[in-house]
């Protein structure tokens, strides 16, 4: 209703409509289509016996329950700490509450597998260091924590995680309106009553969002479970698909496997997508008004400096042990060697950086892939985006469903659909190639896209384009002068969010990668599956350092862009 | 000469029905209003001049030139109508300076660069931003951002301009200095202005003559603002422009008795018909109050004083009506009531509406 | 006997005097307005007595009792005042129902539930909220909204009202109607009332007794009719209604507008105040300059614009190069744009500096 085609614009409109169905449909939708197809149809046959027996086999069975008992401890577990972070920096008059604001978001920057890789480092049963430390010097006949277990994996996923329900609620308790609370108290509510009856429910849609999504993630995370968990025999979900298709390189059964388990995730998915939907989308709690005071801080007296030490030494427990213990190692001539002068030294940072072939290659991989998926993925978002958001035209609603499938699709049931779509079976043989990589990287991120440059398009108001048109602008001059200046911004946003995390992607690149196409995640893994444990911590200390500069660039960019 | 003609035109959003068979003509060089409720469909009717919705049945034409015609197919986009757009929420593209906002209409007509600037140079300095020409839209105020694109409508000397609600964001004074200037440009460079608001005060003070609509999208008046104001078509007009009194009437005998009592009204009788049941309309300021006299009785069952004037709600029998007077006025004249008191009333003039009509006075 | 007494309030925001010794005295029952343009103070002093701001000097008591006290660093919590509260957001709690948001200052005060039930009935009932009882406040309009949070406030029987613009979120209908049934509640239930806003004709409207801020520092504390027939101070005279000032200096002994020859007629003679004074205004209100007949009055001027408005009629007046502004009934006969007037000024006002 906003927009009809001039005479000059007829044309326009479907030309752009096409494109972006074919980029989603050949993207996104082929794969996940292929992975449905073969995890029902057997031999051309419908077959649902078939995936029950699947499923019944145990180690299937165990994985689809492990997936579940570790997404739930890891919600249940990021939900507390993200809420009672959150609460204690925006309502509590605990010191240094911005620090340690920005602290708390850290976590977002640290890959979890490095996380993992540390954790191992700290508290694998026999040489881990703390464990270790505590066997030598408290005459501990055991290990004092073995991370090899579903508590040691919940536990590093709660590390890593939590940041998305911290930052939801956070947001939602700054944004509240202070006289929600400021009535309850002069109604004669104490604050502990208001926090129970008024405060926690009226953020409680935040907080179920941002539990949803972490379980979303944490039902198909690949690196934390494979890092700690095979050693004991635990795998989940995305762990069994690629044991099953790396052992058996690529058999017909491990594909069914895969597919039946595959389909599982993206139903997984699609159902909290929805639920997520629902509860944001109901509108109801519509706390933001109202001049804005400072809302009301609770005095925690006594418990002012025993919390702010928590804090801290949750931080350091979290954050700093561990990236120091990858930079250390990365030092060591060889693990096992105790932290001392002449053990360290830069050489196999060296090494890594400009001797090495397989880092090498591993480094230029992921920047040349990177690159190129942030720059595809930037403009077929921000055009998909300009459909979906601005146009009216028939065939639409495919679009906004086919925009919907990038944010429920996994990573690792990308991965297995881009095997399936393009290893020779329909005309195209990229496997074994980057080019494979980088179709899933585009698939992977196009949900990243489509959020930043639709938020974008959205600022754009349309009587800024009609402005034009009235004017004297045809269609396309509208879109050249007014809509792609305006949504500069949003697209750079989106490459970054795209470049970044692909620096440090490991679900994805681990089942596509070939012995020259690794990426730097699987330098690192692979490496840590050889042996090669100082080479794959140096290989972690450089990506650390990679990602932390990226993230300084951009956080320096968008302040200075106001946005 | 009419610059706009709309011929029987309808639109509908879905199975809302916005505008049927709906004809209007604009003349050439005057200030037209466009007033009515919200959600009454008086900006799709804009924006249906200005082409930026289809038609589904009728036909548009500006400067004679058939614009809009589904039935023939012609849909002339809206960079080839030659208007000047204003819009509520400024839409000045925070891109561009004040000066590449307003001299983007003549670049893309490939204005020479020299008369570009004096053009973009004279038009700014009429809008009275001079001196601004490099400041980006966040920089400006709210006041300051309607005037970049009243320049920027204006810049390319559009024989109409189209302006939707370009008020409503400001707060009450500058809303009031604007409305003023935008007569005065109007005024000044003669053009045709459409100008769409549901504020009865705006209308009133800029335009030469409206139109009022009511919640369905008819017209249901058109015509110069005192003819309007004093000559309303119907209740609803009467009551659109302003605090509207309605004081029920019946006919008994040859009498006509006041709300649910026995007192006649004594003067100013209905005009023929037999209806047995009438009411009369009144302003505030149509009331004559007294303390004693001839008159109907009243009991003064509110007085709340607002600065300016005095604001009384009176019940005459059950009937009860909305007077106001200046303040000055009844400190002077002992006319300082206080509620419960009682007083006299009489009318200065009154409308008679057949009391069965009265029904379609929708709230406003 | 006062009920709420603020001896000697201030408060400071870093640099920033919000409110500079503060004595007030309110009635019991009183309905009680501050007034003033934004950052004037106002807020700060409601949210002072409400218990949300500590004060940096004076003393606060309601009561009888004292409730705020720097020098005793003694505050009573505001769940302790026992004030209802209203706010300009309605911060009404959308994941209640009415009759909860209602109930939840008396569930809070563990209150019998016959009780509870009786008081949250009546207070709907007073609220015109009964069939919305079972509903969610965000499925109710603005006005709906804004009855919820009172019948909320009122469910306490509290002794103080305390208002934050509670209207300013509502359209201007709606917002005169609620202003009357503001007033009946405070009737049926007699608390005393401390209103905010910056809507002169509200607190005119409302308020037994009005107080007029400027900039932390209280202009005048009077009944509407005496601030609006005896303003203070330019101030408070500019800020109740529409106003015009002319200005004026004098020159040879005589009272002249700036840059004109001839003097004000003896008619409109400058008190004896104005003689120290370099230059002074003349000042009066719209509403208050009349057409002198003969077109011979007190001043002459040259009708500049005239705008139909409908109930009134709005002119722009030129004298003597400066600017008045005159609104007339529209019954009432007035000159055309260009012709040349006479003006007399019924009640006049005189203010030292320019304008």
């Amino acid at each position: 209703m906003k927009r009809i085609a001039g005479k000059r614009g007829i044309g326009a409109a479907p030309i752009i409509l096409f494109l972006s169905i074919a980029i989603l449909v050949v993207v996104v939708a082929v794969p996940v289509l292929l992975i449905i197809f073969n995890a029902f149809w057997v031999n051309g046959e419908f077959n649902v016996g078939d995936i029950a027996k699947i499923l019944g086999e145990p180690d299937t069975y165990q994985a689809l329950i492990n997936s579940l008992i570790i997404a739930s401890g890891t919600t249940v577990g990021s939900t507390v700490v993200g809420t009672f972070f959150a609460w204690l920096v925006t309502r509590t008059d605990l010191p240094h509450k911005r620090l340690m604001k920005g602290m708390f978001l850290v976590p977002f920057m640290l890959p979890s597998f490095i996380g993992a890789l540390a954790w191992k480092m700290l508290l694998s049963p026999r040489a881990g260091f703390i464990n270790r430390f505590f066997m030598l010097h408290f005459g501990f006949d055991g290990p004092l924590f073995n991370i090899y277990s579903y508590a040691g994996i919940v536990m590093v996923e709660i590390m890593y995680l939590f940041p998305f329900v911290f930052i939801q609620v956070c947001g939602a308790l700054e944004r509240m309106d202070p006289t929600l609370e400021e009535s309850a108290r002069i109604s004669g509510a104490g604050l502990f009553t208001i926090t129970r009856k008024i405060t926690i429910p009226l953020v409680a849609p935040s907080i179920l969002s941002g539990a949803l999504l972490i379980m979303l993630y944490s039902m198909a995370h690949f690196g934390t479970v494979a890092m700690l968990g095979i050693e004991n025999g635990i795998f989940n979900i995305p762990t069994l698909i690629y044991q099953r298709i790396h052992q058996s390189a690529g058999s017909f059964a491990s594909i069914r496997t895969g597919t039946v388990l595959a389909t599982i995730l993206v139903v997984t998915a699609a159902f909290i997508i929805w639920l997520q939907g629902k509860i944001l989308g109901g509108g109801r709690y519509q706390i933001i008004a109202g001049k804005s005071f400072r809302p009301m801080e609770l005095k925690l007296r006594g418990l002012r400096f025993p919390l702010l030490i928590l804090c801290v030494a949750y931080i350091g427990f979290t954050i700093v042990l561990p990236t120091a213990v990858i930079f250390l190692v990365g030092g060591l001539k060889t693990y096992g060697l105790a932290f001392t002068w002449e053990n360290l030294s830069l050489d196999n940072y060296k090494f890594v950086l400009f001797d090495y072939q397989l880092t090498k290659d591993a480094i230029w991989n992921s920047v040349t892939l990177g690159l190129g998926a942030a720059v595809i993925t930037m403009f077929a978002g921000v055009m998909i985006s300009y459909v979906t958001v601005k146009m009216k035209v028939r065939g639409k609603g495919i679009l906004e469903f086919l925009g919907m499938l990038p944010f429920s699709v996994p990573g690792s049931v990308i991965a297995l659909g881009v095997i399936l779509a393009w290893s020779g079976k329909y005309g195209v043989n990229l496997y074994n190639t980057v080019w494979i990589i980088l179709v899933a990287y585009i698939a992977r991120y196009m949900a990243f896209s489509l959020k930043a440059n639709s938020a974008a398009l959205e600022q754009v108001h349309d009587s800024l384009v009609e402005a034009a048109r009235a004017c004297g602008a045809s269609m396309w001059q509208a879109l050249r002068d007014i809509v792609l200046p305006l949504v500069r911004p949003g697209m750079l946003a989106a490459f970054f969010l795209i470049f970044l995390p692909s620096l440090r992607e490991l679900t994805v690149s681990i089942m596509l990668y070939a012995p020259t196409t690794r990426t730097i995640g699987v330098a690192i893994y692979t490496l840590n599956e050889d042996g090669e444990t100082v080479m794959s911590a140096a290989m972690a200390g450089i990506a650390l350092i990679l990602i932390i500069t990226g993230q300084t660039l951009i956080n320096r960019f968008t302040e200075k862009t106001g946005g | 000469m009419d610059i706009i003609r709309i011929e029987g035109v309808a639109k509908a959003y879905g199975r809302l029905q916005v505008h049927r068979d709906l004809t209007l003509s604009i003349r050439k060089g005057e200030c037209f209003t466009l007033l009515g409720p919200s959600g009454c469909g008086k900006t799709v009717l804009l924006r249906l001049i200005a082409g930026f919705e289809s038609l589904d049945a009728g036909r548009i034409y500006i400067d004679d030139t058939l614009v809009s015609d589904p039935r023939a197919g012609i849909n002339l986009s809206p960079d080839s109508r030659n208007l000047g757009v204003v819009f509520q929420d400024y839409a000045v593209w925070p891109h561009m300076t004040v000066f590449g906002n307003v001299a983007y209409p003549l670049k893309l007509a490939g204005v020479t660069p020299s008369e570009l600037n004096s053009r973009v140079g004279e038009t700014i300095a009429l809008v009275g931003l001079g001196g601004l020409e490099k400041r980006l839209p966040s920089e400006l105020s709210g006041g300051q951002q309607q005037r970049v694109a009243l320049a920027r409508a204006l810049v390319a000397k559009p024989s109409l301009m189209l302006l939707d609600e370009p008020l409503t964001n400001l707060d009450a004074n500058l809303r009031e200095e604007m409305r003023f200037e935008i007569k005065e440009l109007q005024r000044k460079l003669g053009i045709t202005v459409l100008y769409v608001t549901p504020d009865q005060e705006i209308a009133l003070a800029i335009s030469d003559r409206m139109a009022v609509m009511d919640g369905q999208g008819r017209i249901r008046q058109t015509g110069g603002p005192w003819d309007i104001f004093e000559r309303p078509a119907d209740p609803f007009v009467f009551n659109f422009m302003g605090i509207a009194n309605f004081v029920p009437v019946r006919r008994q005998g040859g009498d006509f008795l006041v709300g649910g009592g026995g007192q006649r009204l004594p003067w100013n009788h209905p005009p023929g018909g037999d209806a047995p049941d009438w009411v009369a309309g009144f302003r505030p300021s149509d009331v004559v109050l007294a303390r004693g006299g001839e008159g109907l009785r009243g009991v003064v069952r509110r007085a709340s004083f607002l600065g300016a004037m005095m604001d009384y709600l009176i019940d005459i029998d059950g009937a009860s009506l909305r007077t106001s007077l200046e303040t000055h006025a009844a400190l002077a004249d002992r006319l300082m009531f206080a509620e419960g008191e009682s007083c006299v009333v009489g009318f200065r003039n009154l409308i008679w509406f057949d009391a069965r009509r009265l029904g379609e006075v929708a709230k406003r | 006997m006062s009920h709420v007494r603020l001896v000697n309030v201030s408060k400071r925001f870093g640099q920033v005097t919000a409110v500079d010794s503060l004595d007030l005295e309110i009635e019991k029952g009183e309905c009680f307005s501050m007034l003033g343009p934004s950052g004037c103070g106002k807020t700060t002093t409601l949210r002072m007595v409400a218990g949300f701001e500590d004060l940096n000097e004076g003393e606060i008591h309601v009561g009888g009792r004292l409730i705020s006290s720097p020098a005793r660093n003694f505050y009573l919590p505001p769940e302790k005042r026992n004030f209802g509260m209203v706010f300009q957001a309605f911060a009404v709690w959308p994941h209640m129902t009415v009759r909860e948001n209602v109930a939840f200052p008396l569930r809070i005060r563990r209150l019998p539930a016959a009780e509870i039930e009786r008081r949250t009935i009546d207070a709907l009932r007073s609220t015109n909220l009964l069939e919305a009882a079972g509903s969610s406040p965000v499925d109710l309009s603005g006005g709906g909204k804004q009855r919820v949070a009172l019948a909320r406030a009122l469910a306490i029987n509290p002794d103080v009202m305390l208002l934050d613009e509670p209207l300013s979120s509502l359209d201007p209908h709606l917002r005169e109607e609620m202003r009357f049934e503001i007033k009946d509640l405070q009737r049926k239930y007699g608390f005393s009332i401390m209103y905010v806003t910056h809507d002169q004709a509200e607190a005119m409207a409302l308020s037994d007794r009005i107080l007029v801020m400027k900039l932390g520092v209280a202009q005048q504390v009077d009944t509407p009719l005496n601030v609006y027939n005896q303003p203070a101070n330019k101030f408070v005279f500019s800020f109740i209604g529409l106003s015009n000032f002319l200005n004026l200096s004098w020159v040879e002994g005589k009272p002249r507008l700036i840059g004109q020859k001839d003097p004000l007629p003896p008619e409109l003679a400058p008190p004896e105040a104005m003689r120290r004074e370099e230059s002074f205004a003349l000042a009066s209100r719209p509403s208050e300059i009349d057409f002198a007949d003969s077109g011979r009055g007190q001043l002459t001027g040259v009708v500049g614009r005239k705008s139909f408005l409908g109930e009134i009629i709005d002119y722009q007046i030129e004298v003597g190069g400066q600017n008045l502004r005159v609104q007339k009934s529209r019954r009432t006969p007035g000159p055309e744009v260009g012709e040349t007037c006479g003006l007399n000024l019924i009640r006049p006002f005189w203010y030292a500096g320019k304008d």
